[in-house]
C-alpha cells in the first residue's frame, strides 16, 4: 500500500457531468459502476462515481466515501458539503460510494474508516465538493438571468440576483454542461452557518423503523446461507468431516470445505446453523493447542523484566532512578478483547462471469475488494464491493486480512451460487482478531519536589500491525506505533529528562487487531493511573499535580481544567462516593474525564461522568456529544467487565452472558462540554474510551485505598 | 403454519421449533427484528406478542401462532409512535443496529407503565445492550415518550 497524493484541484474540477438530468461533481473510475442509481441519458458518458450528485427534483445527495458505524459521519460529511454549496439541509440524501480508487482515504490512500479520521481527512475534500457544484450552479444562473456570477448570491438550494431566483434542481442541467470554474474558493469560517452548528442525524429515520439496511438484512431471490464450522484452536486445520447428519436436515443445500473451516450452505440461517452444528469433523488442532492466558502473562512478565527494543529514550534513565528521592514501582495488565459489536460479522456474495458482488458492512473497502480479486481470480475493478450500514466496528470490521469477507468469498465460490455468510455471537467471540493483552512495567523516581525525574518504562504485547500492509509506514526500526502509542508520545515522558521506554512484541498464535482507540485502549490507563500513583507518593492533589506536570501542554490543560470545575472538584464529591480524574490525547485531540464513583454490594458503581473534550473545530456538536458517551460506555465495559481467557487454546468466553458488556442500569451520567477551538479537526469516534478506565480507578483508590492495575477492575474482597 | 404478522395473516413452511427470529428474517422478509446473540442476552430481536415483549431468538414459531406479533416495521404507520418521535428528537441512534429491539422494549414499558421511573426503565431496558452506549439518550427518551403519549409537547 502506498499513499496516494491527493487530486489536484484542476483534476477535481474538471469532471462535471451529466447523470439524468443532474450535476455530478466527481472523478471518473474507469470500469467501475453504480448500482441501483438513476441511468445516464442515452448516448452521454456515464460518470460512475462523484462526491453529490444535484437531482433535478432539487435533492443533494451525497457519497459516502467512510462506512457509517454509528459515528455520524452520515451527518457529518454532508454538512461539509452543504456548508459550501448553500444547499437546502432538508434536501440532503445520502448513500455508502462503492469500493473505488476516487474514494481513497486522503491521509491512507485506501478506501477505508478507521484511527477516528473521516471528518478531518475529509474536511477539506468535502468542502471543495461543495464549493465546485456551487461555482457551476452559480454559472448556469448567471447565464440565464443574463448577469454576472458575482451579482448572484446563494441561499437554502437557490441562486438569487436581485429579483431573480432559480433552485438548484432547475439549474441542474445546465451547470453540468458548463466547463470547471478556474477556482471555487471556501467560506471564510466566520460565515459558517452549518459547521459548528448541533445537527441532527440524517439516519434517524430508516433506524427507527427497521428500514436501514444493514449487511445481515441483504436479501434476493437465490440468495442462501452459510454458517461456517471454524477450528477451536486458532491456527487449526480440518483433518476429515462427515456431513451425513448436516445433510439431512431439510433446508440444507450444501457442505463445502473452505481455507477456514467447513461451511453449511443452506436456503435460511436457522437450516445453516443446525446443519454447521451436525458436522462431526476431525480438527488438527496445529501449534496453538497449549495456548493459555494465564501462562501467557507469565510470559509476558518474565520479558518486562528484561531489556526490549528501545521506543523512546533520554538522558541516563538507569543513574537517575539511582539518585531519585523516592522510586515507585508498578505493573499493570489489560486482557485480551473481542469487539463484540451488536451485528455479527456476515458478508453476501454473488460471483458472475467476470465479476464479483459484496454487499457488507466494511471499513476496509479497498483491501476487501483486492482479497476478493485474488480469490475469484478477477481484477479489483471487476469486483463491486457495496458497503451496508454498520452495526458497529470498533475496528473488527478493518481487517487487513479482510477475514470475514475472504472467507465469505471462499464460500460462494465452492458453493457456486450466492450466498450470505453470517457468524453467530459464538463465532464472533471466539474468532479471534482481539484487542492483544498487554502487560506494562514501569519503575519512576520522583524528586525531592515530588515530581519525577525518572521514568523507566516498558510494554509488553503482541504486535497489531506487523504481517499487515502498514507495516511498511507504522512499524519503525522494530516498533509497532500501535503498541506504545499514549505511552512514547506521552506530554508526561516529554518532561522528564531521563526516561526510557522498552517493547517486547512476542509472538503468539492469536490473531488481533486494533480495537476502538488501539493503543491508547491500554496505554492511558497505565499513565493515568501512574499518575495517580505518583500525585498519592508526592503527597499532592491529582489535580495539581498534573496542573504542574503539563505546564506547557495548554490543551490537556484547558481540558483538565474544564471537567474539573464542571465537574466541581474543589467542592468535594457526594457523601459515599469519590472522584477521579484523567487527561489523554488520541488522534488529535484532547480529552479529560472525571469520574464519580461509589461501591456498592462489593461492586464498583459509576454515577457520573464529566467529560471535556478540544477536538479543534468542532463540525457537529451533537455528534461529538454522543460520540463522548459512547466512547465512555464503551470504555467502561472494559473497566468493570470484558475479558477473554484461553485454556487449552479455547476461548472461555462466548456470548454477553460471560463476556460482559455495559448495560442500560450501569450507564453513568455522562456531561459533555467541547471547549471552543479554531485548531483544525481532531478525531471523535475513539477518543472518549481512553480516559475512563484510569478516571474510575483513580477515584476507586480514593475511595478504597485499593490501587487497582489490572482490567477489568476487580476490588480484593 | 399461520401467523399474524403486523395485522397480515401469513403462511409459512416452518418447522415448530425453529426461532421466530429467523421465520421473521428469512422466511417472511422483516428484516427489521434483530440477531445479535441468539441466547436472549441482548435484545435485539424483541417483537410484541400479544402486546408483551419476547426474545423472538429463543422463541419457537409455534409459541407464536394464534397470537398477534408486532414487530417494528408494524409498530406504527410512518415511524410516529411517541417512542420513535421521542428517539428522532432526542437523536438516540448510533450505529443502529439494536435500536429496533430498544424501540420495541421501550414501546412495551410505556405500554405497561405509562410513566415509567428510571428504576422500571432500568428493570425493562437493562436486557437490551447496545454497544454504541446510546443508554443515557435512551433513558432520556422513554421520559420523553411518556410525555408525548399523553399528547404532551414539553
Amino acid at each position: 500500500m502506498k499513499a496516494v497524493t491527493p487530486p489536484s484541484r484542476r483534476e477535481f474540477l474538471k469532471t462535471g457531468a451529466l447523470i439524468s438530468g443532474g450535476l455530478v461533481i466527481g472523478f471518473v473510475v474507469p470500469g467501475a459502476k453504480r448500482f441501483a442509481v438513476a441511468q445516464p441519458r442515452p448516448g452521454r458518458p456515464f460518470v460512475p462515481n462523484a462526491f453529490l450528485r444535484v437531482g433535478s427534483d432539487d435533492t443533494v445527495t451525497v457519497l459516502l466515501a467512510h462506512s457509517e458505524m454509528g459515528q455520524g459521519i452520515w451527518t457529518a460529511l454532508p454538512m461539509l458539503i452543504a456548508e459550501e454549496l448553500d444547499a437546502d439541509w432538508s434536501k440532503i440524501k445520502v448513500e455508502h460510494a462503492d469500493a473505488a480508487p476516487v474514494y481513497a482515504h486522503t491521509a491512507f490512500g485506501i478506501q477505508m474508516t478507521g484511527g477516528s479520521t473521516s471528518t478531518w481527512s475529509e474536511f477539506d475534500r468535502y468542502r471543495q465538493a461543495g464549493a465546485t457544484a456551487r461555482a457551476l450552479l452559480v454559472l448556469a444562473a448567471a447565464q440565464r438571468f443574463g448577469v454576472k456570477p458575482a451579482d448572484c448570491r446563494t441561499e437554502n438550494g437557490v441562486v438569487i440576483a436581485g429579483n431573480q431566483r432559480a433552485r438548484y434542481g432547475e439549474l441542474a442541467a445546465a451547470a453540468a454542461q458548463l466547463p470547471p470554474p478556474k477556482t471555487a474558493p471556501l467560506k471564510d469560517p466566520k460565515d459558517w452557518k452549518l459547521i459548528g452548528k448541533p445537527t441532527k442525524r440524517l439516519d434517524t429515520p430508516e433506524k427507527i423503523t427497521g428500514r436501514a439496511q444493514f449487511g445481515m438484512d441483504v436479501r434476493f431471490p437465490g440468495l442462501l446461507v452459510a454458517v461456517v464450522a471454524r477450528p477451536p484452536v486458532f491456527g487449526g486445520k480440518v483433518r476429515s468431516f462427515d456431513a451425513t447428519a448436516a445433510k439431512a436436515i431439510p433446508g440444507v443445500r450444501k457442505v463445502v470445505l473452505v481455507p477456514t473451516g467447513v461451511a453449511v450452505v443452506a436456503d435460511h440461517f436457522w437450516a445453516a446453523k443446525l446443519g454447521r452444528d451436525a458436522l462431526k469433523i476431525e480438527w488438527d488442532l496445529g501449534p496453538n493447542a497449549g495456548l493459555d492466558s494465564t501462562a501467557l502473562r507469565e510470559q509476558f512478565r518474565k520479558l518486562a523484566g528484561t531489556t526490549g527494543t528501545p521506543a523512546a529514550e533520554a538522558g541516563n534513565v538507569a543513574d537517575a532512578l539511582g539518585k531519585a528521592a523516592k522510586t515507585i514501582e508498578a505493573e499493570y495488565a489489560v486482557p485480551y478483547l473481542a469487539h463484540a459489536p451488536m451485528e455479527p460479522e456476515n458478508c453476501t456474495v454473488r460471483i458472475g462471469p467476470g465479476k464479483c458482488e459484496i454487499w457488507t458492512g466494511t471499513q476496509f473497502q479497498t483491501l476487501d475488494q483486492r482479497l476478493a480479486a485474488q480469490i475469484t481470480g478477477l481484477k479489483p475493478e471487476q469486483v463491486a464491493v457495496h458497503t451496508t450500514f454498520l452495526g458497529g466496528g470498533f475496528g473488527r470490521r478493518a481487517n487487513p486480512t479482510s477475514d470475514f469477507v475472504s472467507e465469505a468469498v471462499h464460500v460462494a465460490k465452492a458453493a457456486n451460487a450466492p450466498v450470505k455468510t453470517v457468524w453467530t455471537r459464538e463465532d464472533d467471540v471466539h474468532g479471534g482478531y482481539y484487542r492483544p493483552a498487554y502487560l506494562h512495567r514501569a519503575r519512576i523516581g520522583l524528586g525531592a519536589d515530588g515530581l519525577p525525574v525518572a521514568w523507566r518504562h516498558t510494554v509488553v504485547g503482541q504486535s497489531i500491525l506487523v504481517g499487515t500492509p502498514f507495516e511498511p509506514f507504522m512499524v519503525k526500526n522494530g516498533i509497532d506505533a500501535t503498541s506504545v502509542e499514549g505511552v512514547s508520545d506521552s506530554p508526561y515522558l516529554k518532561e522528564i529528562p531521563h526516561h526510557r521506554l522498552d517493547l517486547h512484541s512476542p509472538k503468539v498464535g492469536i490473531p488481533v487487531l486494533w480495537w476502538r482507540s488501539v493503543g491508547n485502549s491500554h496505554t492511558a490507563f497505565v499513565m493515568e493511573s501512574l499518575i495517580d500513583e505518583l500525585a498519592q507518593a508526592a503527597g499532592k492533589d491529582p489535580v495539581e499535580y498534573r496542573r504542574a506536570l503539563l505546564k506547557k501542554h495548554a490543551r490537556h490543560l484547558g481540558v483538565m481544567n474544564l471537567a474539573v470545575e464542571k465537574a466541581g472538584w474543589g467542592q468535594g464529591p457526594p457523601k459515599g462516593r469519590a472522584r477521579g480524574v484523567a487527561v489523554h490525547e488520541s488522534f488529535g485531540s484532547f480529552v479529560a474525564q472525571v469520574a464519580e464513583v461509589s461501591v456498592e454490594d462489593g461492586r464498583i458503581r459509576v454515577h457520573r461522568v464529566v467529560c471535556a473534550i478540544d477536538c479543534g473545530i468542532a463540525v457537529n456538536p451533537e455528534t461529538i456529544a454522543a460520540q463522548m458517551e459512547s466512547g465512555i460506555a464503551f470504555g467502561l465495559s472494559a473497566a468493570l467487565h470484558s475479558a477473554l481467557h484461553i485454556k487449552d487454546g479455547r476461548v472461555q468466553e462466548s456470548n454477553y452472558h460471560d463476556y460482559r458488556v455495559l448495560r442500560m442500569n450501569e450507564m453513568p451520567v455522562v456531561e459533555v462540554h467541547i471547549v471552543p477551538s479554531t485548531e483544525k479537526p481532531g478525531g471523535v469516534g475513539e477518543v472518549g474510551v481512553p480516559p475512563i478506565a484510569p478516571a474510575v480507578a483513580n477515584a476507586v483508590a480514593v475511595l478504597t485505598g485499593q490501587r487497582l492495575r489490572e482490567l477489568p477492575l476487580t476490588l480484593a474482597t | 403454519m399461520k401467523l399474524t404478522i403486523n395485522g397480515v395473516e401469513h403462511e409459512v413452511d416452518a418447522p415448530p421449533d425453529m426461532p421466530l427470529l429467523w421465520v421473521l428474517r428469512d422466511l417472511v422478509g422483516l428484516t427489521g427484528t434483530k440477531f445479535g446473540c441468539g441466547i436472549a442476552q441482548c435484545g435485539a430481536c424483541t417483537v410484541h406478542l400479544d402486546g408483551a415483549p419476547l426474545r423472538s431468538c429463543v422463541t419457537p414459531v409455534s409459541a407464536a401462532a394464534g397470537k398477534a406479533i408486532t414487530t417494528i416495521e408494524g409498530l406504527s404507520p410512518g415511524g410516529r409512535h411517541p417512542v420513535q418521535r421521542a428517539w428522532a428528537e432526542l437523536d438516540v441512534v448510533q450505529c443502529g443496529y439494536c435500536q429496533s429491539g430498544q424501540i420495541m422494549a421501550a414501546a412495551a414499558l410505556l405500554a405497561a407503565k405509562p410513566v415509567p421511573t428510571d428504576a422500571d426503565i432500568d428493570a425493562a431496558m437493562t436486557g437490551n445492550i447496545c454497544r454504541c452506549g446510546t443508554y443515557q439518550r435512551i433513558r432520556a427518551a422513554v421520559h420523553r415518550a411518556a410525555v408525548l403519549a399523553k399528547g404532551g409537547v414539553s
